[in-house]
């Protein structure tokens, strides 16, 4: 994993360790990825034990701090920390001192006198992890910063198509709804890109970013141009993030109606995903949600051995086979 | 009509003599190796081998001597946010960068909108300011775009033209009276051009790059409509204005076309614009986010097409402190605004002249005569019997910015850390030295 990337020396935090951290997808290489979907993999089977435990990150400390709302994400960055028997603490912004108005510089710092060896942050603004990686020498991973980046989204969608369809390069994945609101969407693209998949994004033209092109993707407004793709990535509708009276869409029962994905808009074996929570009927038809081709449920148990491998990569910085590690109680 | 004043402190002018240096003065026609004698603050003698006369004298061989900067487009952030500048703090920064007159803006806590705030100011000036500056008085009561201010009181006590900057004059019918009504003032609007319906929730400038990190874009239309309005009154009413930091190409081709069909318009260019693009907004760094947005390739080179064949005749800092605590927060939440003063040319000399992009006499002229004129400003001039107006520059020194060195009350520079070429050796303004480095 790559380091933050700075514009001038002068940001870089003091003294001699540079960290690594998982702020963005662009801070992995091809190989880098292969390596995490390779140790997720060897993590999901060690999970199908009966004691499934493991050793190998105990003593050290991982904090999580959420300043947005998250089920997902932030259930699965503390199981995983527990899975991998790590020391965890999880703060939420309501009821810290960031009720308070305590600053987000403030907030690390005070976090970062526990000598935290990973931080993972949400927050809604961009380039937040970036700004606590300044002040602080935990490894900074990003669990989404605004409408930036969520990288362990997009790596647990790379596990989810590659055991679901074996393979990732050469697929066509259509990519539809609110991209401009999407961090998902911005990390996703990235990612398939990266590994060989050809991406398009679907939707109103109002939600979709002047300018997004130039990330290698096909654009269409037309509903009906999904039919070629091997996977659907479905999009939730993000409306607390749209400004008020800005009017991307008339309404929601249009969206619905032109952009919503329904049983007869796919084709048969065509897979569906969506990275939650669904605002079932309106981007996504409950029959679509619920049907056989549906990855949905797959993609959350991926959330939990992928953050698994995430946390370990950072930690021991390298792959090594987890089949040689024994389960806690056995070591 | 009140003719056009700057304020300063009171202090004796000087006698001195600059020997050997490269006078520079484009709008002058004057370029080569020059004495220049200064009696009492006022320039006596330009030529070769002049006697000292007793007084001091300036070894400045190997050095450029031009006509010190005028920076139209300064926040001093007075009234109200004295932790972050002070017409002190701010005009010696000034003077560290090279110029000779300031403007100030009027969008401080509360508004510069009635005589008695301007009043105040002015009395500070007149004991704090190392180097002259004007202030500029509000266009509409607190800037709110309502109800024209009281131009012509506002003119009499001291206000160099009007302004709404940090915001714009929303309403095209009170743009219109506010033309107008600025004629009998003999002062020029300066215009903030921004469709706020168009920018908001904007960051940085609509693109590929703001696509990709997230951000909200302002796209380069919203200042450009905006342009293309106030030029379209500013013809109507065959009335002057000037055009604050422009940033898009769209705006720079609006001013070229209406200056050939006769519009009185001045316009400006900032050295961030002209010197970055949106790409340097990837770093996620807060002191690279201003208002409007550093935008495209596309648009630096139309801005700098547009400051070569004179459609934009100044430079301006738009130097906007901000405390650090407002500027150590994500990028959304951090305020818009970089300080510019004390690296203005150096930014210039290193980021367009060292590599050929725009030529050195250009950029004197656009930063001293150039934004003098947009205001009607006694231009600084390297000839005999003008006020000394002088700035000294090594082009040959580089120098690391850092923080510590600002005169500046605040250090949100998008140049901390940067080597930087060309340094500002001593500065002249109105016959007295303010700075020596």
């Amino acid at each position: 994993m790559g380091e933050i990337h700075v514009m001038r020396e002068g940001l870089l935090p003091p003294g001699p360790p540079k960290r690594r951290h998982l702020i963005s997808i662009t801070d992995l290489g091809k190989e880098d990825v292969e390596r995490l979907l390779g140790t997720a993999r060897s993590f999901s089977r060690s999970l199908e034990r009966e004691v499934k435990k493991l050793p190998t990150l105990r003593g050290r400390t991982i904090v999580n701090v959420f300043y947005e709302s998250s089920t997902r994400t932030s259930s699965s960055f503390e199981l995983a920390a527990k899975r991998l028997s790590a020391d965890t603490m999880s703060i939420k912004a309501a009821g810290s001192s960031v009720d308070k108005g305590e600053s987000l510089k403030d907030t690390i710092l005070t976090l970062a006198a526990y000598d935290p060896d990973v931080i993972v942050m949400r927050h809604p603004q961009i380039g937040a992890p970036q700004l606590a990686a300044r002040y602080c020498e935990a490894h900074i991973v990003n669990a989404g910063d605004g409408k930036h980046q969520h990288p362990t989204q997009a790596l647990l969608d790379l596990f989810t198509i590659q055991e679901e369809l074996g393979k990732i390069d050469g697929l066509q994945v259509a990519i539809i709804g609110d991209v401009l609101h999407s961090r998902v969407a911005r990390s996703n693209i990235q990612a398939l890109t990266m590994m060989g998949a050809r991406v398009s994004l679907v939707g109103p033209p109002s939600l979709i970013p002047r300018g997004i092109g130039a990330m290698g993707v096909e654009i269409s407004t037309d509903i009906r141009s999904i039919a070629s793709a091997d996977v659907v990535y479905v999009l939730r509708m993000q409306r607390e993030r749209m400004l008020e009276g800005a009017n991307y869409v008339p309404s929601l029962r249009e969206y619905a109606a032109r952009w919503g994905v329904t049983p007869e808009r796919l084709r048969p074996g065509q897979k569906v995903m969506h990275p939650g929570p669904m605002n079932r009927g309106v981007e996504i038809d409950p029959r679509v949600a619920d049907a056989a081709d549906a990855l949905i449920e797959i993609q959350v148990r991926a959330g939990l051995v992928v953050r698994m491998a995430v946390l370990y990569d950072l930690l021991t910085h390298g792959p090594v086979a987890v089949r040689e590690l024994e389960p806690e109680g056995v070591a | 009509m009140a003719a056009l004043r700057l304020f300063s402190k009171v202090a004796p002018k000087e006698d001195l003599v600059v020997k050997g240096a490269r006078v520079l003065d484009p709008a002058e026609g004057v370029d080569g190796v020059l004495d220049v004698r200064v009696d009492k603050g006022v320039i006596a003698e330009v030529g070769t081998v002049l006697q000292a006369n007793g007084h001091r004298v300036v070894e400045a061989g190997g050095l450029l001597l031009a006509p010190a900067f005028v920076d139209t487009h300064v926040h001093l952030r007075v009234p109200g946010r004295e932790d972050e500048e002070t017409i002190e703090s701010g005009t010696r920064a000034a003077a560290a960068g090279g110029f000779c007159a300031i403007l100030a803006m009027p969008n401080t806590d509360p508004v510069v909108d009635s005589a008695a705030v301007l009043g105040a100011l002015v009395e500070d000036a007149r004991e704090q300011a190392e180097v002259p500056v004007g202030f500029l008085a509000a266009i509409s009561k607190g800037q709110e775009g309502t109800e024209l201010t009281e131009m012509a009181e506002l003119a009499d006590e001291g206000a160099a033209g009007f302004s709404d900057d940090g915001r714009p004059v929303s309403s095209p019918g009170l743009m219109r009276r506010a033309l107008q009504y600025a004629s009998v003032t003999g002062r020029r609007l300066a215009l903030h051009c921004e469709e706020p319906s168009l920018s908001r929730g904007g960051h940085m400038h609509e693109g590929a790059v703001s696509a990709e990190l997230g951000f909200g874009g302002y796209p380069s239309v919203a200042e450009s409509l905006m342009v293309e309005r106030d030029l379209a009154l500013a013809a109507y009413e065959g009335q002057p204005l000037h055009l604050l930091h422009l940033s898009a190409r769209e705006s720079v081709a609006a001013l070229r076309a209406a200056l050939a069909d006769g519009v009185l318009a001045t316009g400006e260019v900032t050295p961030h614009h002209l010197c970055l693009t949106d790409e340097a907004v990837r770093s996620l760094d807060s002191n690279v986010k201003m208002n409007p947005p550093l935008r495209s390739d596309e648009d630096r080179s139309a801005l700098i097409a547009g400051l070569i064949d004179g459609t934009i005749t100044a430079i301006a800092t738009d130097h906007a402190p901000h405390a650090r605590h407002e500027k150590e927060v994500p990028f959304e939440a951090a305020p818009f605004g970089v300080t510019g003063l004390e690296t203005a040319f150096p930014a210039l000399y290193t980021h367009l002249v060292e590599p050929g992009l725009v030529p050195l006499e250009t950029i004197v002229e656009r930063m001293s005569s150039g934004p003098a004129h947009a205001y009607g400003l006694e231009a600084p001039r390297i000839t005999v019997g003008a006020p000394a107006n002088l700035v000294l520059l090594d082009t040959a020194a580089s120098w690391k910015v850092v923080e510590q060195q600002f005169r500046s009350r605040s250090a949100n520079s998008w140049l901390l850390a940067q080597t930087l070429h060309g340094q500002v050796r001593m500065t002249v303004a109105a016959g007295r030295v303010v700075h020596e480095a």
